[in-house]
């Protein structure tokens, strides 16, 4: 009985030590593969959202961090991409959240250039309803798009809110939380940089993404 | 157990017709069900978790085969459970180095097939008492009748709530399989019960019951001829 308990134990220990070592081995080979993969999926990302003659450093290498819980939708501290031409701030990539979606947080990389006009806005993540919510992405439809060339007039701008609620954004029949969602979420990136343009220049870098 | 080359083929046929039929995974053992449901929202995504879980399937059978005399009855469970999950991790992290289109396309749905309660349930089933290659081969049969199975459940879903197949094959398959879309109708918000859970559920149920309805027409069909054959020998007598 006890023999057999210690030779059963002392295989297990063998088969998970294997198998860690398997997992381990894998890691060290693919590792140095799999961030510059990130890497290279975030500058391709930030690249979309601004045009390509407005800058000419690499935007995911200026990066600072910026901590606003009320404008960036949580506690954590976000990335904002600074883009450059020379030494002129000609963009800015606010990676944000907006959190009253119907199912949760949203996720928004939103590009805005120094005229405070959008560029593009980009869903990165949602767990919003598919075939009503989800049109909030580019490949489903192009709403996100209706964001390009809008701009901030006056505080509060009537302006900023979907049709229903007598704004010029769209909604989808069957779905307006997210929609409304999306749209306080792009304009609270608008505010921060009108409100908050100093303290960008202050923030401290961002750390190595894991 | 010989190894008669006869024997061996009649055997291979027979793992085929387990794992693509009789005992499929989804439709008949309805196992992985989790994942089945969860993913099938259209048919890209099934082919991406079917063909993802197959290769594992496969990986899996074949590591359990070939411990399998080194691994005790008692504590087979969690060995079993360290292997498939290991292997996952590995897959994972191998595709998300050198397949990383195929990896952000599969996401969330990799980890998942840990869950997936085909593969332990092969491992307990055939992996741990047949050799490598049969364990192989059998891993790969279940995992084809997975995925044909998730096709067809994803497809119809699609195809009721969005009126589209195949739409977004270039995530998965590389901007050739662009031109694989292909629009039945175009629907602002389609039949949306099939795109939601619910629809899930009820769209495997009519699969297997058009199954069912398969299998009893054949069966009744090969009575009938087994009855013919019997009269006409009655006749010659």
């Amino acid at each position: 009985m006890f023999h057999s308990m210690t030779k059963n134990g002392v295989r297990l220990a063998l088969f998970a030590l294997g198998c860690t070592a398997l997992v381990a081995v894998t890691d060290h080979f693919t590792r140095e593969r799999i961030a510059g993969q990130s890497q290279k999926q975030l500058q391709q990302t930030l690249g979309e959202l601004l045009p390509a003659q407005l800058y000419d450093n690499d935007l995911s290498a200026s990066c600072v961090q910026l901590r606003l819980p009320e404008l960036l939708g949580d506690d954590l501290p976000h990335p904002v991409y600074i883009a450059r031409k020379g030494e002129t701030v000609t963009g800015y990539i606010v990676e944000s959240v907006a959190p009253q979606g119907y199912s949760g947080a949203i996720r928004l990389l939103t590009a805005v250039t120094t005229d405070g006009k959008i560029s593009r806005v980009q869903v990165l993540a949602h767990r919003e309803t598919p075939g009503l919510g989800d049109k909030i992405e580019r490949s489903k439809s192009n709403w996100i798009d209706s964001f390009t060339g809008q701009a901030l007039m006056g505080d509060p701008d009537p302006r900023w809110a979907v049709r229903k609620d007598g704004g010029m954004f769209d909604s989808f029949t069957g779905a307006t939380i997210t929609p409304r969602a999306v749209v306080k979420g792009v304009q609270n990136v608008l505010l921060l940089l009108q409100q908050h343009a100093q303290e960008l220049t202050q923030a401290p870098a961002c750390q190595e993404t894991p | 157990m010989s190894d008669s080359e006869f024997k061996a083929s009649g055997q291979l046929a027979d793992i085929a017709k387990q794992g693509l039929w009789k005992n499929n995974p989804a439709l008949v053992q309805i196992l992985g069900l989790c994942p089945t449901l969860a993913v099938t929202t259209s048919a890209t995504n099934a082919l991406g978790l079917g063909v993802a879980t197959a290769a594992v399937l496969m990986l899996s059978n074949l590591a359990i085969s070939l411990v399998r005399n080194w691994v005790p009855n008692e504590i087979r469970i969690p060995v079993y459970v360290m292997i498939i999950a290991a292997l996952v991790t590995c897959v994972q992290l191998v595709m998300n180095a050198y397949l990383y289109d195929l990896y952000q396309a599969l996401g969330i749905f990799i980890a998942l097939i840990v869950t997936n309660c085909v593969i332990i349930g092969r491992a307990e089933a055939f992996a741990n008492r047949n050799p490598p290659l049969l364990a192989l081969f059998d891993g790969l049969m279940m995992g084809l009748g997975f995925t044909l199975v998730l096709l067809v459940l994803g497809g119809l879903r699609e195809i009721l709530g969005q009126g589209t197949l195949f739409a977004g094959a270039e995530q998965l398959l590389g901007p050739w399989a662009a031109g694989l879309k292909i629009e039945l109708f175009t629907a602002d918000s389609g039949f949306l019960l099939a795109i939601l859970p619910p629809g899930a559920f009820l769209a495997l149920g009519f699969i297997i019951a058009i199954k069912n309805l398969i299998d009893a027409r054949l069966s009744r069909r090969t009575l009938r001829v087994k009855a013919q054959v019997e009269r006409a020998r009655m006749t010659t007598l």
